[in-house]
C-alpha cells in the first residue's frame, strides 16, 4: 500500500514537473549550415538566459534540403518552424502568400532605419517588412595583387568585362596551375545563374519583358553567355561546370585564380590565413561592368521570419529582433572579434572603426550593397524584383533549367545558340503553363 | 587442375579489386575526417598529414550526437519489429496456402516501391500533421516499416518456400494452430533466413534520408539529418562532414561486421537442397 502511494506521489510529482515544463515556450529555429549560423546557435545561449521562459531548437540543414524542408512546412501549414531562415527570393512569394507574420511593431531600440535600405526593400512586400536580416551580401571582384604587380596591371575601382579578359589572359598560367579566371560554372538557379543573371543585366538583357516574354533569344544573352563560355574556355579553370561557390573558393584560396566574381562573403574567409594562402595578397574591386553600369552585382540576405503557422509566434519575433539587433553584432564582436560579426545588414557596423579597421573590405562591400537594387536593375524596364533572379515562383525551376543549359555550353555539349533557343523554349513553356502568357 | 587454379587466383584478385574499390570511398571518408579542413580540400590530396581530432570535438559541441544516435536506433529497431510482426504471418499464408492471386499480389506489393517517394510527400505530410505524428519517433517508426514491407515479405516469402511443407502438415496433424505452426517451427527453422531480413531493414532504415529530413524537426531527428547539418554551400565544411558522417556510419558497420555470419548463412539459405 505505502509503496502504491509513495508511486502515486512520485506521478504527480512527475505529472506536476510536465506541467511546469509546458509552461516555457520552445522555439524551433530552422537555419542554414555556414559560420555565421553557427555563431548564431552558439551565442543563443545568452537569449535563453535572458529569457529563461523560451526554449530553443535549432534545426541546420544544408540550403537546398533547408529550401525544401521549410517550404513543405510552410505551403502546407504544418507548423513544425518557429523561426525560418529564409532569403530575399522568398521573402516576397511566402508574403504576398500570407505565409509569414509581418513585422510591423519593433521596438524603438531596434532601429530599424539602420537596417540597409537595399536589404530592407528585398526583405518587404507592399512596404511592409516580413523577415529581419542576419546578414545580406553583394558580389565583387577578388584578384591577387602579386599576380597583378608582376604583370604590371593597375586595378580601378570597378573594371568593366573587356579589361578582365584582357587581364585574364595576361595572368593565365596553367602551367604553373594558376588560371586567369574562376567564375561559376555549377548548374543551378544560385549557382551559375545567379552570376550569369548579373553578367546578362550589364550586358543590357533580362529574363522577361513587361509583358512576360522571356527574352532568352535577345542580342545581349547571346554576347553575355559567348563572351562567358570564351572567357572561361580559355581563361578558366577545368571542369568547371562543377564550380560552385565552395568550389571556387577553394580553388582561389589555394592560390589557384588570378581572379574571381562572387559573393562579397568571401571576404572574410580568403582575408583569414588560417582558411586561405592568399590572405595577404588579396586585392577587391567592384564587381565588372559592360554595357549598361547596372545589375553586375547581386543582391542576397539570410534574413529571419515567422511563419504564420507558428503556434509561439510572440516568442519567435522575440528572438528574430534579438538575432538581427546591433546588442547581437557587438555581442559577436566581443565574442568571435569584429572580423566574424555579420555583415551587410546595419549602417551602424559599418561607422564602427572597429569593424573597418578589422575588415579592410568593408567599404567595399558596402557600396556593393548600397548600389544593387533589387527594382532598377536592367537597361529596358521589367516586371519582376531580384538582381541574380526573377521574384516569382516559377524561377526555381526555369532558373535550374537554364542553368543545366548554360552549363551545357560551357562544356562544349552545346553551342551557345542552341542552348539559348532551348533556354528560351523551355522557359516560353513553363510561363505558359504557369499562365502568365496567353 | 592447372586451370582450376588460375581461375581461382583470378577470381580472388578480382573480388578483391572489387572489395577495394567499394571500400575505398568509406576509407577515405575516415580519414578525411581527421584532416584539418585546409588539407580536406588540398589538391593533390594529402596522404601524409598529423591527424587531428578538432572535426570530433566540432562536431559534439554543435550537435548533440546521442540524441540522434538514439533516434536512429530506435526508429531502425522499431520498424524492423513493425515490418516482421506484419511480414512473417502474411509470407506465412502466401507461402503455404497460395492463392492464383498470390503471385500478383507480390508484385503489386514490390510495385510500390517503384513510386518516387516526393510524389507522396504532401499527403503523408499532411496526414502526419493532422495526427501529431510529425517529428515523433513513432511517425518515422511507422512510415520506415510500411517502406520496407515489401522487401521484408519477399524476402521472408523466399526463405519459407524452403521450409518443407511436410513439416509444417504433420505439426497440423498433431493439433498444432498456425500461431503454434509460426512460432514452433516456422521462425525457428527460418531463423538466418529471418535474421538477415531484419539485418538489411535496419540498414535500410538506418540509412534513409528522405523521410526522415522531411518529417523530423528537432524532436525525432536521426543520424541522417545529422549528417545533413554538416553540409554547406558557403565555407569549408569537408572534414566535419567526414567526422559526422564516420560517427553516423560506425554503429551500423560495427553491427554489420558482428553479423555479418548470420548475414551470409542468411542469404544462402536454402541455396543448396
Amino acid at each position: 500500500m505505502c509503496r502504491i502511494v509513495s508511486l502515486s506521489v512520485f506521478a504527480a510529482a512527475l505529472l506536476g514537473g510536465t506541467a511546469l515544463a509546458q509552461a516555457q515556450t520552445t522555439v524551433t529555429i530552422a537555419t542554414v549550415n555556414n559560420a555565421d549560423m553557427i555563431i548564431m546557435q552558439r551565442l543563443s545561449d545568452r537569449f535563453e538566459e535572458a529569457h529563461p521562459d523560451i526554449d530553443l531548437e535549432w534545426v541546420v540543414l544544408e540550403e537546398n534540403v533547408l529550401r525544401q524542408r521549410i517550404t513543405t512546412d510552410i505551403a502546407t501549414l504544418g507548423g513544425q518552424f518557429d523561426v525560418m531562415t529564409i532569403g530575399t527570393y522568398e521573402v516576397p512569394i511566402w508574403a504576398a502568400q500570407g505565409w509569414l507574420v509581418p513585422l510591423e511593431d519593433l521596438p524603438s531600440e531596434y532601429d530599424v532605419d539602420d537596417v540597409l535600405k537595399p536589404v530592407r526593400d528585398g526583405l518587404s512586400h507592399d512596404g511592409t517588412l516580413y523577415a529581419l536580416p542576419f546578414y545580406a551580401e553583394s558580389s565583387m571582384l577578388y584578384y591577387r595583387t602579386d599576380l597583378f604587380q608582376e604583370a604590371g596591371i593597375d586595378m580601378p575601382d570597378q573594371p568593366t568585362w573587356d579589361q578582365v579578359r584582357e587581364w585574364a589572359a595576361a595572368i593565365h598560367d596553367p602551367d604553373n596551375g594558376v588560371y586567369g579566371i574562376c567564375l561559376r560554372g555549377k548548374p543551378g538557379w544560385g549557382e551559375n545563374m545567379a552570376f550569369l543573371s548579373t553578367l546578362v543585366n550589364t550586358f543590357g538583357g533580362q529574363w522577361f519583358d513587361m509583358e512576360w516574354r522571356p527574352r532568352l533569344d535577345d542580342q545581349a544573352w547571346h554576347d553575355a553567355v559567348t563572351f562567358y563560355v570564351d572567357l572561361m574556355r580559355n581563361y578558366g579553370p577545368p571542369g568547371a561546370t562543377t564550380n560552385g561557390f565552395n568550389e571556387n573558393l577553394a580553388l582561389f584560396s589555394t592560390g589557384r585564380c588570378g581572379m574571381w566574381v562572387d559573393a562579397t562573403v568571401a571576404a572574410g574567409m580568403l582575408y583569414n590565413p588560417e582558411q586561405s594562402t592568399v590572405a595577404d595578397r588579396l586585392g577587391f574591386a567592384q564587381a565588372p561592368v559592360a554595357s549598361h553600369p547596372k545589375g553586375s552585382n547581386w543582391l542576397w540576405s539570410w534574413a529571419l521570419a515567422v511563419p504564420t503557422s507558428s503556434d509561439a509566434a510572440d516568442a519567435a519575433k522575440e528572438f528574430v529582433t534579438w538575432a538581427t539587433s546591433k546588442e547581437y553584432i557587438e555581442l559577436v564582436a566581443e565574442e568571435e572579434g569584429w572580423v566574424s560579426v555579420p555583415p551587410g545588414t546595419r549602417r551602424s557596423t559599418y561607422d564602427n572603426p572597429s569593424y573597418t579597421e578589422a575588415a579592410p573590405f568593408a567599404e567595399a562591400v558596402l557600396r556593393a550593397i548600397e548600389t544593387a537594387d533589387p527594382i532598377e536593375t536592367t537597361a529596358n524596364p521589367k516586371p519582376y524584383s531580384g538582381v541574380q533572379y526573377a521574384g516569382i515562383p516559377e524561377f526555381q525551376a526555369i532558373g535550374t533549367q537554364v542553368g543545366q543549359m548554360m552549363a551545357a555550353a560551357l562544356s562544349g555539349q552545346m553551342t551557345v545558340d542552341q542552348a539559348l533557343q532551348s533556354a528560351q523554349t523551355s522557359t516560353e513553356r513553363t510561363m505558359q503553363q504557369a499562365g502568365y502568357l496567353k | 587442375m592447372r586451370h582450376a587454379k588460375s581461375d581461382r587466383i583470378a577470381l580472388s584478385v578480382l573480388g578483391w579489386t572489387v572489395a577495394l574499390v567499394m571500400f575505398f570511398p568509406i576509407f577515405w571518408m575516415v580519414l578525411t575526417g581527421f584532416k584539418t579542413e585546409a588539407e580536406a580540400v588540398a589538391t593533390p590530396p594529402s596522404l601524409i598529414f598529423t591527424p587531428t581530432l578538432d572535426n570530433y570535438a566540432d562536431v559534439q559541441n554543435r550537435a548533440d550526437y546521442l540524441k540522434f544516435a538514439f533516434n536512429s536506433v530506435f526508429v531502425s529497431l522499431g520498424s524492423t519489429l513493425l515490418a516482421l510482426a506484419f511480414a512473417i504471418p502474411a509470407s506465412y499464408a502466401m507461402a503455404f496456402f497460395p492463392t492464383w492471386r498470390t503471385k500478383n499480389t507480390l508484385v503489386w506489393m514490390l510495385s510500390t516501391k517503384m513510386l518516387p517517394p516526393v510524389g507522396v510527400l504532401v499527403p503523408i505530410y499532411l496526414l502526419f500533421r493532422d495526427t501529431g505524428l510529425l517529428d515523433t519517433r513513432i511517425g518515422l517508426t511507422l512510415v520506415y516499416g510500411l517502406i520496407n514491407l515489401p522487401i521484408v515479405v519477399w524476402m521472408l516469402y523466399t526463405f519459407f518456400k524452403e521450409v518443407p511443407r511436410d513439416i509444417l502438415e504433420a505439426a497440423r496433424v498433431d493439433g498444432a494452430r498456425p500461431a503454434d505452426e509460426i512460432r514452433h517451427l516456422l521462425v525457428p527453422l527460418s531463423l538466418p533466413g529471418i535474421a538477415s531480413t531484419a539485418l538489411l531493414a535496419i540498414i535500410l532504415s538506418w540509412n534513409e534520408a528522405f523521410w526522415s529530413l522531411n518529417l523530423t524537426a528537432s524532436k525525432a531527428a536521426p543520424l541522417t539529418a545529422f549528417i545533413a547539418s554538416f553540409s554547406s554551400p558557403q565555407g569549408l565544411f569537408w572534414a566535419k562532414l567526414s567526422a559526422a558522417s564516420t560517427l553516423a556510419v560506425a554503429p551500423i558497420l560495427i553491427f554489420g561486421w558482428m553479423s555479418q555470419r548470420q548475414l551470409v548463412r542468411g542469404l544462402t539459405f536454402g541455396a543448396v537442397k
